[in-house]
């Protein structure tokens, strides 16, 4: 097995942690986090195919190199934006949930809801 | 077996497992904390696969300034108190089912590469000598994907201002509230005098060397958005409201100055973002240099988050 395809089985592999803990982490912030780790196994997968296709003298393909980078900046800017969204449902309501009933809710809840 | 095989294969078993620590670990700090070594591990995995730009860029910006809002947003959360319960063993079992199909499929789809592999290298540099770059990711970048960068640098804009736009009524236009550990004789303000200098230097290099090896706006940009970081967290020098006009033009500079490159195309060059015969290489540079500053500042403020302080007057 080359390096290419051992870098690409752990990008399937991280793209399955990722997936798992946006599905089970209750908590915005560890959703977050998890789905910039599913964001990166992607990626992986991605840069394997790139290298597959090394042409010309090139240690890989630019063309998927170049959007890979775009999608790490992209990546960024959603996830300062849904960090941003998070801390501002902090502050409106004082929990950081995203459980539609409160009926659970503990001593903190002091926004309008 | 060789040795970079075996190199190879630690790093592999370090990546799955601090990857898979991040979602596992309880404390919400230690899974941040394990992001960002993960991303520094994932560069290395990166120059492994001969991508050197983008394991600079996933070492700044993938480890580094995601890290950093993590911590960030990690400090604020700390002392809430979530009511929220893991999801039930079953659920998880069945999630944890799904996903280990899901990423069954795509290790099957990686270890059976189809019969001739599509590549664009070949066309990519047929042509990239006409541009006079050597670096070919800077070529897809700048030449033949530019409205792409474009777009991307507007994203970049458009999340700052859905960040921005997040802030109550009472103080847009106010400060961003930074959290800052301004302690004289600390070690943070030693680095963050000592530090700039260099980090300026280094992304002007950054920026410079990017047209011809591995480089670029946006990890030059990145390295100056860390340093202004630094800068503020050490108190040395204060956060800016974001109704200062300079930092308005600061941030939009690099975008307008690659459209109406883009534009001035259509008219000497005969289409959008096409670069007048012989001129391509000055006019990416002049666009470079324009974008390291706007990504900069957006990447910085980005980071510092939206509005929390009315400007006194």
């Amino acid at each position: 097995m080359n390096a290419a395809t051992l870098f690409g089985l752990s990008g399937a592999a991280l793209v399955g942690f990722g997936l798992y803990g946006l599905v089970t982490h209750p908590e915005p912030l560890r959703k977050i986090l998890a789905f910039n780790l599913l964001g990166s196994g992607v990626f992986l997968v991605f840069g394997v195919v790139s290298r597959r296709a090394a042409a010309s003298g090139l240690g890989g393909d630019p063309v998927p190199q170049a959007m890979v980078i775009t999608a790490i900046v992209v990546a960024f800017a959603a996830t300062a934006m849904a960090i941003a969204l998070v801390l501002r449902l902090l502050q409106e309501t004082g929990r950081s949930t995203l459980s539609a009933d409160n009926s659970g809710g503990t001593d903190t809840v002091r926004g309008n809801s | 077996m060789t040795i970079l095989s075996v190199f190879d294969m630690g790093l592999v078993v370090l990546i799955l497992g601090i990857g898979a620590s991040t979602i596992a670990v309880r404390q919400a700090f230690a899974a941040v904390i394990g992001f960002v070594v993960y991303g520094l591990l994932l560069s290395i995995a990166w120059v492994r696969l001969s991508a050197v730009d983008v394991a600079l860029t996933e070492a700044a910006i993938g480890g580094g300034m995601t890290g950093m809002l993590m911590l960030g947003a990690v400090a604020r959360l700390r002392f809430v108190k979530g009511n929220d319960t893991r999801a039930s063993l079953p659920v998880r079992f069945a999630a944890g089912v799904l996903c280990a199909l899901v990423a069954a499929g795509l290790a099957t789809a990686v270890i059976s590469p189809p019969e001739a592999i599509p590549t664009l290298a070949p066309m990519v540099m047929e042509n990239l000598a006409q541009s006079g770059l050597g670096n070919p990711v800077a070529g897809v970048l700048f030449v033949y994907r530019a409205l792409d960068t474009l777009l991307e640098k507007v994203v970049l804009i458009l999340a700052l201002l859905g960040v921005w736009s997040l802030a109550p009524d009472s103080v847009w236009g106010g400060i961003p509230g930074l959290r800052l550990y301004a302690q004289s004789n600390s070690t943070l303000t030693f680095l963050a005098q000592l530090l700039p200098p260099v980090g300026i230097v280094v992304a002007i290099y950054m920026c410079w060397v990017g047209a011809k090896e591995p480089g670029g706006a946006f990890q030059g940009g990145t390295i100056l958005a860390a340093m202004w970081l630094l800068v503020m967290i050490a108190g040395l020098k204060s956060v800016p409201s974001i109704s200062q006009p300079w930092l308005r033009l600061l941030l939009v500079v690099g975008p307008v100055i690659f459209l109406a490159i883009g534009l001035a195309g259509m008219v000497l060059a005969n289409a959008f973002l096409a670069y007048p015969p012989g001129y391509a290489k000055p006019l990416i540079i002049a666009v470079e240099v324009a974008l390291t500053l706007s990504i900069g500042v957006a990447l910085g403020l980005l980071a510092t988050g939206p509005p929390e302080r009315v400007q006194q007057q």
